[in-house]
């Protein structure tokens, strides 16, 4: 099956996650060679909420495959502030660009857009729900660390509303992966994931946790996301709730000296910058991997006949999406 | 077949009166007849000729309800849709008296613009030009979009 959209993690197979994977290290081994692949490209750069990270990153990759962006502005100044409808905004860009990437506050907005467009439509995050190419990167960063298969990975911190979470978790469970989910009780992942992973995984690889302790030893990767203030109602409870899920370099002592820490970034203050200096600190490495995963994304969605070589020339190890 | 609803529980039926033509959904949960009629956006004011029967006693559930509308056939997505609120209905249609047709309700894969979605963070909540949809599940139903699973309180999504 060929994908027209990218939605949610949930659609890629592992044949689709090692193509776009292998593509990127082509692309970033030698990101001459596809320097002008899609020169005269335009992608629609829709952000109903700021992410000054994942928009400068498809800009980039976008650029640098030789295209441009359009870019809908800041919300205040778009005609969004005038109540228009998210499914005539995504139909008048169409008109626009060859290529749309979203990023909304709603659930399921994606979704909702990609039945209104013909153009390939890139979900960057919908609400809680997905954030896929965040799930692509991240997934190169720990192949590159840590390889995929026979992976113990801890996933740690706010499980409830983090989207990158969501994606990442799904898409591991293609891979011989075992996945532990620390968290405070109030913000353990949601039933709905939770579902969906022993739909997918019977379970077997799946284990929640509220303390890091006892797992820590065990793990190949570390990925931990940030706890945020406004989830709390009191700042007081914030502050003993997040103490606990704050790594330093004294917590690092239990782990494997192999262990890769992960986090989507921006960190506050869960993630203590003396880990910055260790071999262990992965995160900025994680964030630079952006620009080839969604070059070869990109490049891979834009290819009109699906087939995308790092040369320019069809190149069916390069593959296209389809399984 | 002459007679509406099963043998066992006519004492009961009769408690309800008999239908010239039209719909017998017999075998609803008890409680839930309300919740069957709003599923079917009959609220009455149509001037519908309406017979409930709510928590009657039954062989196979122990308190049932019994819903009859005269003058109307449900059509099969109508029937499908119930059996989100009433898995175990059974809908007889009746003509000239007689039940002429006796079907159970089957569980469809998909409900479309029947229920709106719980959850206030969801795209369909919003003025989107979009049509509610939900995959049914084994036990609860899960929003197409947003993907929030809902198990218990079907019936308070229906949307009427
Ligand atoms: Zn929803």
């Amino acid at each position: 099956m060929r994908h027209d959209h990218l939605i949610t993690s949930k659609q890629l197979s592992r044949a689709d996650i090692e193509t776009v994977l292998d593509h990127a290290a082509d692309i970033a081994a030698d990101p001459s060679a596809v320097a002008d692949r899609h020169a005269g490209t335009l992608l629609g750069l829709l952000f109903f909420e700021p992410s000054t990270r994942t928009k400068m990153s498809f800009e980039t990759a976008m650029k640098r495959l030789g295209g441009d962006v359009v870019d809908m502005g800041s919300i205040e100044s778009s005609s969004v502030k005038k109540g228009e409808t998210l499914a005539d905004t995504v139909r008048v860009i169409e008109g626009y660009a060859d290529a749309i990437v979203l990023r909304h506050p709603k659930q399921g907005s994606a979704t909702m857009a990609s039945e209104f467009v013909d153009v390939p439509l890139l979900n960057a995050g919908d609400g809680a729900g997905h954030h896929p190419t965040q799930t692509l990167l991240d997934l190169y960063t720990i192949r590159e660390n840590a390889g995929l298969d026979d992976l113990t990975i801890g996933i740690m911190g706010d499980l409830k509303y983090g989207r990158t979470v969501h994606s990442l978790a799904h898409a591991l469970t293609n891979f011989d992966t075992r996945q532990h989910f620390v968290s405070p009780e109030s913000l353990r992942l949601p039933r709905e994931v939770v579902y969906d992973l022993h739909q997918q995984q019977d379970g077997t690889g799946i284990r929640e946790h509220e303390s890091l302790e006892d797992i820590l030893p065990s793990l190949d990767v570390l990925y931990v996301t940030r706890i945020q203030r406004e989830r709390f109602p009191d700042e007081n409870e914030y502050q003993t709730v997040a103490g606990e899920y704050q790594i330093d370099v004294e917590t690092l002592e239990a782990a494997s000296d192999d262990l890769t820490v992960m986090h989507p970034l921006p960190r506050v203050d869960e993630i203590a910058p003396e880990i910055d200096q260790t071999d262990h600190a992965a995160y900025f490495e994680q964030a630079h991997n952006g620009v080839p995963v969604r070059m070869a994304l990109l490049d891979l969605l834009l290819s009109d006949d699906g087939t995308a070589g790092p040369d320019g020339t069809d190149d069916t190890s390069g593959g296209d999406l389809d399984e | 077949m002459s007679n509406e609803g099963d043998n066992e529980d006519v004492d009961h039926e009769l408690r309800v009166s008999k239908i010239r033509d039209g719909t017998v959904i017999d075998h609803v949960r008890g409680g839930q007849a309300l919740n069957v009629l709003a599923i079917l956006g009959i609220d009455g004011s149509k001037g519908e000729e309406l017979s409930i029967g709510m928590n009657v006693p039954s062989d196979r559930l122990a308190r049932k309800d019994i819903v009859k509308v005269e003058g109307r056939e449900l059509s099969q997505d109508e029937v499908d849709v119930l059996s989100l609120i009433a898995p175990d209905a059974t809908i007889n249609i009746v003509r000239d008296y007689d039940v002429e047709e006796k079907h159970r309700v089957e569980r469809p894969d998909v409900v479309e613009g029947v229920l709106s979605c719980p959850n206030a963070a969801c795209i369909t909540t919003g003025n989107e030009p979009v049509t509610s949809r939900f995959t049914v599940l084994e036990d609860g139903v899960r929003c197409s979009y947003c993907e929030t699973i809902v198990r218990e309180e079907i019936a308070s999504l229906i949307d009427t």
